[in-house]
């Protein structure tokens, strides 16, 4: 693959003992939607929360092999996991709007990097919550907390807010599982329009939103990447029996 | 929930092996009824074609019901797909039986059968695929499968061969040329039967590999063809 985003090298590891990812190889092309999918404790999440170093949290965590983000190895000594995060970010299953209103939630990110301006802030936010679909919902009650927001629209205001600090990879973990089908529907058709100018990696256990709106779909099982590829060919022939039996209901 | 989906294949699949077993009924019938000019089989042909067009409603019914309620993916999937593409081509077989056997029902009383040299090998020819088709996916064997598509030129030939009978026929005896007309429908109509029982074996192929088309692997190196045919 020619220059690949998010590129693994045998990425193992470990919670204590526990081996959570088994040299898993695996690169991610630029602009497009990847799916994680695979049975619960399969590692996919745990893959997920690799990518942007989130793991770093866990005590007692122990990462093997290497994870290039942009030809640079993040588990490099020197990394600066900040940056990272400001590059790569991440979106999780239930909407965690920050209990403050819906335009200073977007502008966290912005403010937290330094930007002071209004006219500059105003425009960041305008512009973030336009990309994220939520703009014309929400533009006439920005000052308004943005707990009062419906979960559909707060998972939207979510990935604003992520939008905000001009990311150029975007993770979301299972970020559509706690809504309805409509506000479900609403965000694969805006991460549908996002991947144009993102990289966006989604675990999900939804094998219909996965066949629906991914370009790649990656199948995990404990702890071992099974197969990767197309996600036509992955739903369609997948090679190896595992993958079928798991995408056909036969397990997991 | 697995368990259902699968006793609902099984069922499938048992559905469409019936609507099979009345394809090789019919056209057994229709060439019998042609053969020797036997009304009763001709009329039995027809009837069998009615249960085929029934079978076809609801085997169809089941598989979109299938694709609604349970999503499939895959094997599943390409199971499906092709029982929905399968059951066409067997519905076209029973036509085709029945179109034959309405002709047979026409000319019976004029004593065609004592002319119908060329037509019988094609007859046979054809019936060989029908069956080899159904068993191909009754026992989803690929290699069987193969061989009956790699057949249809045997049937392909048999069809201009008697075309060049018939016309040759036609040119010795202008007087036969009604006859000879309705056993070009009826060649014509065994040529195509050959298409539809080839369009089964890809199907079956399909299901089986996910591609369309047979490899060099697919095969075992048989054919269809027996020591006469060679």
């Amino acid at each position: 693959m020619n220059n690949p985003v998010i590129e693994t090298k045998k990425l193992s590891l470990f919670y204590g003992a526990h081996q959570a990812l088994k040299a898993v190889c695996m690169a991610v092309p630029e602009r497009g939607i990847t799916s994680l999918i695979g049975p619960s404790g399969c590692g996919k999440s745990t893959f997920l929360r690799t990518i942007d170093r989130m793991n770093d949290l866990v005590p007692g965590v122990r990462v093997e092999g290497e994870l290039h983000y942009r030809g640079e190895n993040v588990y490099a000594a020197g990394t600066d996991v900040t940056e990272l995060r400001r590059q790569i970010g991440m979106v999780f299953q239930r909407p965690n709007p920050f209990p403050m209103s819906i335009y200073d939630n977007v502008a966290y990110g912005p403010r937290t990097h330094g930007i002071r301006s209004r006219v500059q802030l105003d425009a960041i936010v305008e512009e973030s919550l336009q990309k994220a679909a939520i703009w014309d919902e929400v533009k006439d009650r920005l000052k308004a907390p943005a707990l009062g927001l419906s979960g559909g629209q707060q998972q939207r205001l979510c990935i604003a807010r992520a939008l905000a600090v001009k990311p150029d990879v975007l993770l979301m973990d299972e970020a559509t599982s706690a809504l309805d089908p409509i506000s479900t529907s609403k965000i694969e058709e805006l991460v549908t329009e996002l991947k144009k100018d993102y990289t966006i990696i989604m675990v999900t256990h939804n094998m219909q939103q996965a066949a629906r709106i991914s370009d790649q779909t990656a199948f995990f099982l404990l702890g071992e990447l099974v197969e990767f590829g197309e996600t036509e060919a992955i739903f369609s022939m997948p090679r190896d029996k595992r993958t079928e039996d798991y995408i056909t209901g036969r397990f997991g | 929930m697995r368990t259902t989906f699968d006793q609902q294949l099984d069922k499938l699949k048992e559905e469409l092996t019936k609507m099979g077993a009345l394809c090789e009924q019919g056209i057994t019938a229709a060439i019998a009824g042609l053969m020797t000019g036997d009304g009763e089989k001709a009329r039995e042909a027809i009837a069998i074609d009615a249960e085929i067009d029934r079978m076809e409603r609801e085997i169809e019914d089941d598989c979109l019901r299938l694709l609604l309620r349970q999503q499939p993916v895959a094997r599943d999937l390409r199971q499906i797909s092709a029982a929905l593409k399968m059951i066409t081509d067997m519905e076209r077989i029973g036509d085709q039986t029945t179109d034959i056997s309405e002709i047979v029902l026409q000319l019976i009383g004029t004593g065609y059968t004592e002319r119908l040299e060329h037509l019988g090998e094609m007859a046979k020819a054809t019936a060989k695929m029908v069956t080899g088709s159904v068993d191909a996916f009754v026992q989803q064997d690929l290699a069987l499968a193969k061989r009956v598509v790699e057949y249809d030129d045997v049937v392909d030939d048999l069809f201009c061969q008697s075309r060049a009978n018939l016309i040759e026929d036609i040119r010795r005896d202008s007087g036969c040329g009604e006859e000879a007309i309705d056993f070009l429908m009826v060649a014509k109509y065994f040529e195509r039967i050959g298409d539809h029982a080839t369009n089964i074996a890809e199907w079956v192929a399909f299901s089986i590999t996910g591609r369309h088309g047979f490899g060099q692997e697919d095969g075992d190196g048989t054919d269809l063809r027996d020591d006469s045919e060679k």
